[in-house]
């Protein structure tokens, strides 16, 4: 597998210089058994109670969100849940999320508003789900009116990346005042396979797709599109009190601003990037 | 201002033309007669251009290039371009990205894939964009967004209404996590302006779909569409393929919608120009 393997880096040239390569961790975002959204509230937060539904239409299992304690602070977490079993996995259509998943979360961060606590959304989607419900009940809809409300919500939002970040989907839980990633999750505007079958019209070319995507943590650092990159060590344990620690303290730093100002750094976070000739 | 060859210049961007991008010559349309894709009637290109570019004989609205839309549109002599001198680049070093962009300002004559710009519609002046499906079939990378934000927040500055004609595949992929960003930052400048209590009426036109229909094209205050456009996040072929079933006829169409509650209404082309007029002197306190 390994001597057949070219990936495109600038220019097109064929690249293999880094330590993991894109595909490599996106095998390692999708692994089965890796940890889910869940899994992460479990282990950050005490006290969590789940809220359900969108007050709409329904419950969407793909996305949860409630209240919990971070260390002691309240906070109002939602994340991507893919399931544990295949039963639980088909149940929430593996983190796809339908519109009243979006709905629910704005929901739950319009109450976070409204209360002054700090949002933690937890990102682990290949994208938004795909059919006809969903497009019934409007997904464009539903992940368009996220992005307009979470740019001005009144209220720190921090996301953090797991493991698959797809598009859309994940953007709709990622308008935020500061965006990591753990190491081995990707985060891209097109899943590799799709981009391969537009590109070569060949669905398995997806290691050469995931280098064209520019997906990994330490490109979208370089690309300013993220913050932070999350070391993931062996030891869960160690990673998850990493993470309340550090979570913790941002928070306490973003609720120290002024809002107007917490608002602005927001809408200039995603201002300034883009790149074009002028 | 925007003189009659402007208006014309982009007749070959209509359906069902497809040009050979191996050729250096300037593409001249040929064809004095056209197909009808829906009603399969063959219509003059001179009858079709005097009725909008819709069929004379079933209705069915055929795509306007940017150029098209505005000469149509806006009071005659009113558009004034915002940022033409913004160009694309290919930050990713994309595989093909760079002939792409060639081959796509060759054929649609334009720099990207939008236009924007200050003109009046109905006597009221506003702020205006019309994508152009011609261009990477309107897809939205970096200068997309970046035009769309600077119309909004400018919009925002001189208390203008937007008016915008959407038509998109969706985010450029060429541009990777780049084209994404655009959805948030442009949602953004939409919010900026919306908070100011300022009108945005959008017009979804065939086909809206994907990063686009995500974002801006269904943030408007008052969402408009033409008859038969396709509307979508997921495109109907994207469906059949994951979920392997066969789409219920007329699905994502702006008929669709309108019963689904995701438009305000569906306009013909022939009344788009009064009925924009007419809302945005309802908001803008002319009588
Ligand atoms: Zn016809």
């Amino acid at each position: 597998m390994a001597a057949e393997y070219t990936a495109y880096g600038p220019n097109g040239r064929p690249n293999q210089t880094a330590p993991f390569n894109a595909y490599q961790i996106l095998q390692k975002a999708r692994k089965n058994g890796r940890f889910t959204g869940l899994d992460f509230i479990r282990n950050l937060t005490t006290e969590f109670m789940e809220l359900h539904g969108d007050r709409r239409f329904a419950d969407d299992p793909a996305i949860v969100g409630g209240v919990a304690r971070l260390l002691g602070m309240p906070v109002t977490v939602i994340a991507h849940e893919k399931g544990g079993d295949l039963n639980d996995k088909a149940r929430r259509n593996f983190g796809s999320a339908h519109p009243e998943g979006y709905r629910k979360a704005l929901r739950l961060m319009k109450q976070a508003e409204k209360f002054h606590r700090p949002v933690l959304c937890i990102v682990d989607t290949a994208g938004a789900f795909c059919g006809i419900g969903a497009e019934a009940r409007g997904e464009g809809s539903a992940i368009a009116e996220n992005l307009m409300e979470m740019m001005t919500l009144k209220t720190p939002i921090l996301s953090l990346f797991i493991g698959e970040g797809g598009s859309g989907g994940a953007l709709g839980l990622a308008v935020a005042d500061t965006v990591w990633m753990l190491e081995n999750s990707v985060y891209s505007v097109i899943s590799p396979e799709g981009c391969a079958s537009i590109l070569w019209k060949d669905a398995s070319k997806v290691k050469e797709a995931c280098e064209c995507l520019h997906m990994t943590p330490s490109d979208l650092l370089k690309l300013g599109v993220i913050e932070r990159i999350i070391p993931e060590p062996e030891d869960r344990g160690e990673l998850y009190s990493l993470l309340r620690e550090a979570i913790s303290e941002e928070f306490y730093k973003l609720n120290a601003l002024p809002l107007e100002d917490l608002c602005r750094n927001r809408y200039q976070r995603f201002r300034k990037l883009g790149v074009y000739g002028e | 201002m925007l003189r009659k060859s402007n208006f014309k210049k982009s007749r070959n961007q209509l359906e069902g033309f497809s040009p050979n991008l191996h050729t250096d010559k300037p593409y001249v349309p040929q064809e004095l007669c056209t197909s009808c894709p829906s009603c399969k009637a063959m219509l003059f290109q001179s009858d079709l251009e005097e009725n909008n570019a819709v069929c004379p004989k079933c209705g069915h609205h055929f795509r306007l290039s940017a150029r098209q839309r505005i000469g149509l549109i806006c009071d005659e002599n009113t558009y004034e371009a915002w940022d033409e001198n913004l160009t694309p680049k290919d930050p990713l070093s994309f595989p093909g990205y760079g002939a792409k962009l060639k081959a796509s300002r060759f054929r649609s004559r334009e720099v990207e894939g939008v236009l924007t710009g200050k003109a009046a519609i109905g006597g009221v002046p506003c702020a205006v964009f019309a994508m152009d499906a011609g261009f990477m079939m309107g897809s939205m990378g970096s200068v997309v967004g970046e035009k769309i934000t600077r119309l909004f927040e400018r919009a925002a500055a001189e208390n203008l209404p937007v008016v915008g004609f959407t038509v998109s595949g969706g985010a450029r992929m060429q541009e990777g996590i780049l084209s994404l960003m655009q959805m948030a930052k442009t949602s953004g400048a939409v919010k900026l302006h919306s908070d100011k209590g300022l009108l945005y009426i959008t017009v979804l036109t065939d086909p809206t779909t994907g990063g686009v229909t995500a974002s801006f094209a269904m943030e408007g205050d008052i969402i408009l569409s033409e008859p038969g456009a396709l509307i979508a996040f997921a495109g109907p072929r994207v469906i059949e393929q994951t979920m392997r079933q066969k789409l219920p006829k007329g699905f994502q169409t702006a008929e669709f919608l309108l019963e689904k509650g995701f438009v305000d209404a569906v306009v013909p082309r022939k009344e788009l120009k009064e009925t924009i007029g007419r809302l945005l002197r309802l908001h803008c306190g002319e009588v």
